[in-house]
């Protein structure tokens, strides 16, 4: 049986399974019974320092959903703890004293001056907290007042911040990275320059994700108005799993240690953040459309994925992806492929007909009887059909063999490998030699 | 062909080959990878889910539903497995109707469940296709344990004993183990030797032997087994039948429906002889498969006859539902008096139209009817054959909530032992519970 234990900067956890700093962490009562559930670990709801901030007493949460009322994606506008800084500093060590096995990171937002983050580091320290992540990525409330995105869009401030904090601990320090930037490199690069152990992202991405119809307030609407939210949940995977492998690649982030978030909701969501190099993954949005119990299918599913493929630890396959990841102008262009509709499994719905159509490359017919065929000569294997067909594995994307010829382009399909950069309607191509 | 169809008396293959083949096919074709996929999207993931509870081994339904959801069909037969190692058997002859599924919230939302029985099903053959059997036995512990019968209960109990270590022996009269499994479940619900095969998965956990020696049914003694072995359980089913106590009952062509279902199980559909017109007696699952199996085989007229309303019926509403589309005849409120007949054999079945007071109190109304039958089928109920030694309660033996008897040292479950319905399930469940206590007790 796979082994999942992981050992992240140094902090150990059963699994690489941890709760992200939100709600799901806000208190004792939950995460004790999180860890009982099966969770790894755990990033304590981002703490203040007091007064602690209040929260709405409306409606903070949005949602998008999928068919049958499935959770796609959830917006927010609550804000870090909005309890007592002692209360639950004194929680903390309770916890960390009877669950030693696990993880239990501290979340903190201050403002951005070197006192207030070099007095509360120690407090957190005296708890026995096994290392600290500075929450500069709250995109609502928290950057109003000069805290969260408001720093992780500045790398300056980051990069200052992240050294104080070193300066004042001997615990890891993870730097969590907001989305709303335009290159993540950018404060990623801060913070290692600052000294960080690690860097955990995505946080929360700006959202409005509906509005109301009758009374023209965005959701959620407190007493008819409505803000700018974060979004979490599946829905921002996409835009997680980019951002994780754009700092995987970049040299100058010189294979900083990443912490994966982003609407991890599966083992298989976990697997692919953990093939782009994190290694663990953090998770909110399911935890809280799911329950703690949710963790059961993520540790048994990645084990036993990893038990058929032969991955005896996460180490084995953590990273694999990173090297697959390049640039758009190093594809190979001598890659050739149709795609095929498998008449056995088509259900004649003729969204793949629809599709390609409309909106691609008339590249499929349909007869009276609603037979849907391909023509290779006009298909330029976009894979449009092939992701709006209802049913797995219906219509798939053939490699033509090398010394075929393309009925499209009535060109031989070569062998070997050839990209944009030595293509002859490059202007900018190198010089073959 | 419509000859053989219609030839009187008692005959087998009163139907084509392919005929028969069709109609003894699997009742719930298994769901393929799509069917899947789709089925499993619909469960809500529920909080202490209803269907946890209304299942008598409480799987853990969701989490194996998300395993499927999730690309993971084997993590989700081990899911099953761990609470219910016939989880094979149980997912194609459950009564999802009257439990998992009746609970569903989605029965309350849509009236329409999550197909739980047959996600499971899915699940459990993606793995057992695999020949993968999730669990290893502990090492030795040097103890032995007797089981008696090697039916859904002794099963599920030497499997979690051999688990943990013990030695286990399984006792059984028939040619082959598996219990009703084997001999009773309707022949289109577990086809293609599901059963035996499913039987030798299990011992694929190792430490488990089988003993099928038919003189143990008169031999069965406690005390033998009580001193050779540390612990001993009983899951010896219910043996016996009730008589009918009518006059014409010893008659050619009158048979147990239990008896009659045995042979069929053993037999290719197309060597099974069955009447031209066959009256079934009863109200229960026996009953139905009798009466529905009768029609499968091709005989022209079945008619069910139960002696109280269609509310007592213990036939679940899907088993009725299945012998009306079967073509059985389903007549309720009526007893039978006596089998008509002769020498050549039954002609026919009288009944007397009966009424149930507000008590419940069953009355004849004095007006009576024949149905012509060259086959009866009996099936008003089975009974225990009771080993001395241990306390019988109601007809079956008496085990507290762990499944220990009157007797130290003895554990009984299943069918034979009082507590829940008598379902596969259940068996299993009483089982698996009496193996936990005896490993207690024989670790303390
Ligand atoms: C016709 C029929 C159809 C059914 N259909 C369904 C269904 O669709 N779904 C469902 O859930 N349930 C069904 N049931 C009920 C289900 O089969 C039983 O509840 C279940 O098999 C009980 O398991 P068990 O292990 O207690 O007993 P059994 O399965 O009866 O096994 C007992 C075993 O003990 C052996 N034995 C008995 N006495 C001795 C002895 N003295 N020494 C050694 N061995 C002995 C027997 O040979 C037998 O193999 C059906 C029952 C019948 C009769
Ligand atoms: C209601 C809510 C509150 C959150 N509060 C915090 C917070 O206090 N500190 C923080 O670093 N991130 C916070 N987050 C962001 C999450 O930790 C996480 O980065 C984000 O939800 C993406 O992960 P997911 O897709 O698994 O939900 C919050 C998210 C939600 C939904
Ligand atoms: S009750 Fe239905 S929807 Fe709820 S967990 Fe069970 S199968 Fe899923």
């Amino acid at each position: 049986m796979a082994d999942l234990r992981a050992d992240f900067v140094g902090i150990k956890s059963p699994n690489p399974f941890w709760l992200a700093s939100a709600p799901p962490t806000d208190k004792a009562y939950n995460v004790r019974r999180a860890f009982e559930a099966g969770w790894g670990g755990v990033v304590w709801k981002t703490l203040g320092l007091d007064p602690h901030i209040v929260n709405v007493n409306g409606p903070r949460y949005g949602v998008v959903y999928g068919a049958d009322r499935r959770v796609l994606g959830i917006n927010n506008i609550e804000l870090i703890t909005d309890r007592p800084l002692q209360v639950n500093l004194d929680e903390i060590k309770a916890v960390k004293r009877d669950y030693p096995d696990r993880a239990v990171v501290v979340s903190l937002m201050v403002p951005c001056d070197e006192e207030s983050w070099t007095g509360i580091v120690p407090l957190v320290e005296a708890t026995g907290a096994d290392g600290i992540e500075l929450n500069f990525g709250c995109p609502h409330g928290m950057s109003e007042r000069g805290m969260g995105a408001a720093v992780g869009q500045v790398p300056e401030y980051i990069e200052m911040v992240t050294r104080w904090c070193k300066a004042s601990t001997r615990m890891p320090v993870i730097v969590k990275l907001t989305p709303n930037i335009t290159d993540i490199r950018y404060p990623a690069r801060a913070a290692v320059k600052g000294g960080a152990d690690a860097v955990s992202l995505i946080n929360t991405v700006s959202s409005i994700t509906s509005v109301n119809l009758d009374t023209f307030s965005p959701e959620p609407s407190i007493d008819g108005k409505g803000s700018h939210g974060g979004f979490c949940g599946p829905a921002v995977k996409p835009i997680a799993l980019n951002m994780v492998a754009e700092i995987a690649r970049d040299p100058e982030c010189r294979g900083i240690p990443v912490s994966g978030i982003g609407g991890v909701t599966t083992w298989r969501d976990a697997a692919e953040f953990m093939a782009l190099g994190c290694g663990n993954v953090q998770v909110c949005t399911a935890a809280m459309t799911y329950g703690f119990r949710v963790v059961g299918e993520m540790t048994s599913g990645l084990a036993q994925w990893m038990d058929d493929k032969g991955h005896a630890e996460v180490e084995a396959f953590r990273g694999r992806a990173v090297p697959n990841v390049t640039d758009w102008q190093y594809l190979n262009l001598n890659y050739v492929a149709k795609a095929k509709i498998d008449q056995e499994a088509c259900i004649k719905c003729g969204r793949c007909y629809a599709a390609c159509e409309d909106t691609s490359h008339q590249a499929i017919s349909m007869s009276a009887d609603r037979v849907f065929e391909v023509k290779d000569d006009e298909c330029v294997a976009c894979n449009l059909c092939v992701d709006v067909c209802p049913v797995e594995d219906c219509i798939t994307m053939e490699r033509m063999a090398p010394g075929s010829v393309d009925p499209r382009t009535g060109k031989v399909v070569e062998d070997g490998y050839a990209n944009w950069t030595t293509h002859p309607n490059n202007p900018g191509r190198v010089a073959a030699e | 062909m419509s000859q053989a169809r219609r030839a009187p008396g008692i005959a087998p293959a009163r139907l084509p080959e392919a005929q028969l083949a069709a109609n003894f096919a699997d009742l719930h074709p298994a769901l393929n990878g799509h069917e899947a996929l789709v089925a499993s999207d619909r469960c809500y993931f529920c909080h202490d889910a209803p269907c946890i509870t209304a299942c008598p081994t409480d799987i853990d339904i969701p989490m194996f539903i998300r395993q499927i959801q999730t690309g993971q069909p084997k993590a989700a037969a081990k899911t099953i497995f761990e609470q219910n190692i016939l989880g094979g058997m149980c997912a194609r002859v459950c009564p999802t109707e009257t439990l998992c599924e009746e609970a569903c919230v989605r029965m309350t939302a849509e009236g329409e469940p999550v197909a739980i029985g047959r996600l499971q099903r899915f699940a459990t053959d993606t793995l057992m296709t695999e020949n993968g059997h999730p669990f290893e036995r502990a090492p030795d512990t040097g103890r032995t344990v007797a089981v008696v019968g090697a039916g859904p209960a002794g099963l599920a109990c030497a499997h979690r004993l051999a688990m943990k270590g013990h030695k286990v022996r399984v006792f059984d009269t028939r040619p082959k183990p598996g219990g009703l499994n084997e001999f009773g479940i309707a022949a289109y619900k577990a086809p293609d030797n599901f059963a035996q095969a499913e039987v030798d998965w299990l011992l694929r956990i190792g430490g488990i032997e089988i003993d099928l020696s038919p003189g143990l049914a008169t031999g069965l003694d406690l005390e033998t087994l009580a001193a050779e072995f540390d612990a001993v359980f009983l899951g010896i089913g219910l043996a016996g039948v009730n008589a009918l106590g009518a006059p014409g009952e010893d008659l050619a062509g009158v048979m147990d429906a239990v008896d009659w279902i045995a042979k069929l199980r053993q037999s290719a559909p197309a060597d099974v002889a069955v009447g031209r017109s066959v009256v079934v007696i009863g109200g229960g699952m026996t009953a139905t498969d009798a009466a529905i199996q009768s029609a499968r085989l091709g005989a022209s007229e079945v008619s069910l006859v139960y002696r109280r309303g269609r509310e007592a019926m213990a036939a679940s509403d899907f088993e009725v539902d299945l012998a009306a589309a079967s073509g059985v005849a389903v007549r309720t409120d009526a007893r039978p008096l006596r089998v008509v007949g002769g020498v050549a054999g039954a002609q026919g079945v009288e009944f007397e139209r009966t009424e149930t007071g507000p008590d419940g109190k069953l009355t004849g109304t004095g007006e009576t009817f024949v149905i012509p039958a060259d086959m009866v089928l009996k099936a008003i109920g089975q009974t225990l054959d009771a080993p001395q030694g241990v306390t019988v309660t109601g007809g079956k033996i008496e085990i507290d909530a762990e499944g220990r008897t009157s007797r130290q040292g003895v554990w009984a479950g299943g069918d034979c032992a009082t507590g829940g319905e008598d379902l596969t399930v259940t068996a299993v469940a009483q089982g698996r519970d009496a193996a936990e206590s005896i490993h207690r007790a024989l670790a303390g």
